[in-house]
């Protein structure tokens, strides 16, 4: 139940072991059948589903609630991803709901009584070139007016933190200095959705998966409940929290929102001892890179160019990763690739997510987050949580409104985030 | 790697490609429109599960864009037609081409 401080003494790393792993209860959710009426249905359990229906039980007293997911729990990008937390966005919009939600994490083990491994190891963003410098330097003073952690570190104090990066001169993309959270860090992600999957159905929420959501019953612009492969179940309010497939969802509601859905991949190498203990990244040379407290070193990329449902993408895009990341760890030179593999990421145009209200009455949204929504995992079900309990959005997603693409206000995090997001 | 047919070059790599999303995206008069149509002109691209009609450019080779259908389930590629020409019947769900 304590937020692992990792030491960052180089002497320490190679040393430290993995941690061994906590008991599991007998039974974390209970399997039950879907009632014929809930006061709130959640469409998608996956983390952010199960975080809304956890918030809206838990801050909201509504349990009379239930999530429908169509293939398993935690089959998604809940369980795909590569576990970066942080909250040092550069504009004030995001950086107000991530380090909202960076605040629930410091507590979210204690708050679900159910580890999850949350470790606050710091995360590093490198910066490669001139302007590299000046854009991360201006994130790093826009972290500073926004009271996230955040500090500046010149190549050798990179290299006293990371001692096995490469910091010389004479390479592609040389380590010109970095921004570092320390505060950022991982968690052990599967365990984030089961632990918010168990606090919810002990508060009394209907977990039900193998469920397909195939329409929704809306009549005169309002939602009544939704159509599934189990039937029909009616619901005085839905939220659609889909993820990759969010654009499908809309669509069956009868709108049309600006998203598109393409693969991301990631992989690991086999359990190595342990030689990285922060976690760093890189947009310019599209690499993420952590060791997970089993040892196995654990990398994203950018995403595939294309749209896709496939949940798989195109080996050259782990082959571009890889030759960044070598440069970055000559070291890793000696690993192999034990497991790649690929989830949908549904994109906005700003790179930003959408929570709100829909053009349907009663029908609220949650999408859009990208290549990032891990981090997000916690604060996103709370704000999305407070949305669908009081019908208007909370101040912290106000701004992600779906009206923003019409009135221009855009939140433009590609610039800020590149694609290592 | 996917191996796309270029409508000029033949068949090469995937990475001598970048996407262009949708296919046959008129660009409409903006006086016309409301601001909520303009936006939807703006951000809102087709994303189904199946086939799709997208826009690529050959940066690596002749440099020019083209058309082509593709399986987003599937990855599977269909036929490839030149901008401003008749678009071809989209293939048939789990055909070969």
């Amino acid at each position: 139940m304590t937020n692992t401080k990792d030491t960052l003494s180089p002497g320490a790393i190679g040393r430290r072991k993995a941690a061994p792993l906590p008991e599991q209860p007998p039974q974390l959710w209970k399997t039950v059948k879907p009632k014929k009426a809930y006061d709130a249905i959640i469409v998608g359990g996956g983390g952010h589903g199960l975080s809304t229906a956890y918030y809206l039980a838990k801050n909201h007293g509504l349990t009379n609630l239930a999530v429908v997911e169509k293939g398993w729990l935690a089959g998604g990008n809940i369980a795909r991803n590569t576990t970066i937390i942080r909250s040092n966005y550069l504009w004030d919009e995001s950086a107000a709901i991530y380090e909202h939600s960076l605040k629930l994490w410091e507590t979210l083990e204690e708050d679900l009584g159910y580890e999850m491994f949350f470790s606050q190891r710091g995360v590093l963003t490198l910066a490669h070139s001139v302007s590299d410098v000046r854009s991360k330097r201006r994130n790093f003073y826009a972290n500073a007016l926004n009271a996230v952690d955040s500090e500046w570190l010149t190549p050798a104090e990179v290299k006293k933190l990371v001692p096995i990066i490469n910091i010389s001169e004479d390479v592609r993309y040389p380590v010109h200095g970095a921004t570092y959270q320390p505060r950022g860090g991982i968690a052990k992600h599967d365990w984030v959705a089961w632990g918010y999957a168990k606090a919810a159905s002990d508060l009394g929420v209907d977990i039900i998966q193998g469920t397909e959501v195939t329409g929704f019953d809306i009549r005169n612009g309002k939602v009544y409940g939704v159509k599934t492969t189990q039937g029909d179940i009616a619901a005085g309010k839905v939220g659609m929290v889909g993820a990759g497939h969010s654009a499908l969802l809309a669509n069956l509601a009868g709108f049309s929102i600006p998203i598109q859905s393409r693969p991301l991949q990631a992989l690991v190498s086999p359990l190595l001892e342990q030689v990285l203990n922060t976690v760093v990244m890189s947009g310019a040379v599209h690499v993420y890179v952590s060791q997970a407290h089993k040892g196995e070193l654990v990398m994203g990329a950018g995403t595939d160019a294309f749209n896709s449902y496939a949940q798989r993408g195109g080996f050259h895009v782990i082959e571009h990763q890889l030759a960044a990341a070598l440069e970055l760890f000559p070291i890793f030179s000696r690993a192999q690739v034990l497991r790649t593999w690929g989830g949908i990421v549904d994109i906005a145009p700003d790179a930003s997510p959408i929570i709100g209200r829909t053009p349907v009455e009663n029908l609220f949204i949650n999408c859009g987050w990208g290549t990032g929504g891990f981090k997000a995992t916690p604060g996103s079900g709370w704000v999305m949580a407070y949305t669908m309990a009081n019908g208007t959005p909370h101040e912290l997603n106000r701004p992600f409104a779906l009206d923003r693409f019409v009135t221009g206000h855009l939140i433009d995090e590609h610039g800020a985030a590149g694609v290592a997001h | 790697m996917l191996y796309i047919p270029c409508p000029h070059c033949g068949l090469r790599n995937e990475n001598e490609f970048h996407y262009g999303a949708e296919a046959g995206v008129a660009y409409p008069d903006p006086n016309e429109l409301s601001d909520s149509e303009w936006a939807e002109y703006l951000h809102i691209r087709a994303n189904p599960k199946g086939w799709l009609a997208e826009r690529w450019v050959h940066f690596a080779g002749c440099g020019k864009w083209f058309n082509l259908w593709r399986n987003t389930v599937t990855h599977e590629i269909g036929p490839a037609y030149l901008p401003f020409t008749k678009q071809p019947k989209a293939p048939q769900e789990g055909s070969e081409k």
